[in-house]
């Protein structure tokens, strides 16, 4: 099947770049792997019939928030050169931890019980007519209330980028 | 075609967990602060994509629905975020997380 592979093609790709983006030493490279990371997931949105998602999560993540990052990477003029790290010690303890991290998690969900679906398989869940419908019906609320949570972020953004409050 | 029906849940469940766990990865490995932020990211999107893998395993359009409220949450968290550390080196001349330690106590 090809979804099959592409599944696997796409998976591999977005833990091979995010990976990348832990491991790479100069931050603007880890800025642009997180990048291709968010396309190869916007592909998995694709192969899962979530084809507004993706071009939702394409548009918000790679074109405005990591421009956002870029900017203060390059406004702060971060290298490689400028790069702090932690002694040896310290990221070897990191990588046993989140290796056991990801044993635990994955052993967790090795004994879970397989989730049965109940409702027909639809393919038209994810177009744009079917998720209006619930954004703006059961949703209005959280929606309205999403406006003044940015509203929020945007004032208290521009305050703390001020130079000196008085 | 979707990917669920040739592909199992399970497959899905697995990938977001190797997604998350390089989040908590960057968290623990790197110390510049932006770096750790992207780390960030890159959590939430992993629980993104199970909640996507979710809906559409379930016929259920509130999973996605959810997926637009992160995102808009992570855009806030960036724009303040990036502001405090914007501010932080204003102050100290380095993105160095260890500068923060009185966080600490």
């Amino acid at each position: 099947m090809i979804t099959t592979y592409l599944f696997y093609f796409l998976s591999f790709l977005a833990i091979m770049f995010a990976l990348m983006v832990v491991f790479s030493k100069n931050p603007v490279h880890s800025v642009l792997y997180l990048v291709l990371t968010f396309f190869t997931i916007a592909g998995h949105y694709v192969l899962l019939n979530a084809q507004f998602l993706a071009a939702v999560h394409i548009i918000v993540y790679a074109g405005a928030i990591m421009v956002l990052f870029l900017f203060v990477i390059m406004l702060l003029n971060l290298n490689k050169e400028t790069e702090p790290h932690k002694s040896v010690w310290l990221k070897a303890s990191a990588a046993v931890a989140s290796g056991l991290l990801l044993v635990v998690l994955v052993g967790s969900l090795k004994s879970a019980e397989t989730i049965v679906a109940t409702n027909a398989f639809d393919p038209n869940i994810g177009l744009i007519e079917n998720l209006g419908k619930v954004l703006f019906s059961e949703f209005l609320l959280p929606f309205e209330v999403s406006s003044v949570l940015l509203l929020v972020a945007m004032v208290g953004a521009v305050m703390l980028g001020k130079r000196s409050i008085k | 075609m979707s990917a669920i029906q040739t592909v199992p849940l399970n497959w899905y469940l697995l990938l977001s967990t190797v997604l998350f766990t390089i989040g908590v990865l960057g968290v623990l490995f790197r110390r510049n602060a932006i770096i750790i932020f992207m780390s960030i990211e890159l959590m939430l999107n992993a629980v993104n994509l199970l909640l996507v893998a979710f809906s559409s395993y379930l016929s259920d359009a509130k999973g996605q629905v959810f997926v637009f409220f992160i995102m808009a949450v992570a855009a806030a968290e960036v724009a303040v975020g990036l502001a405090i550390l914007m501010m932080v080196y204003r102050n100290t001349k380095s993105s160095d997380i260890n500068i923060l330690n009185k966080l600490k106590w």
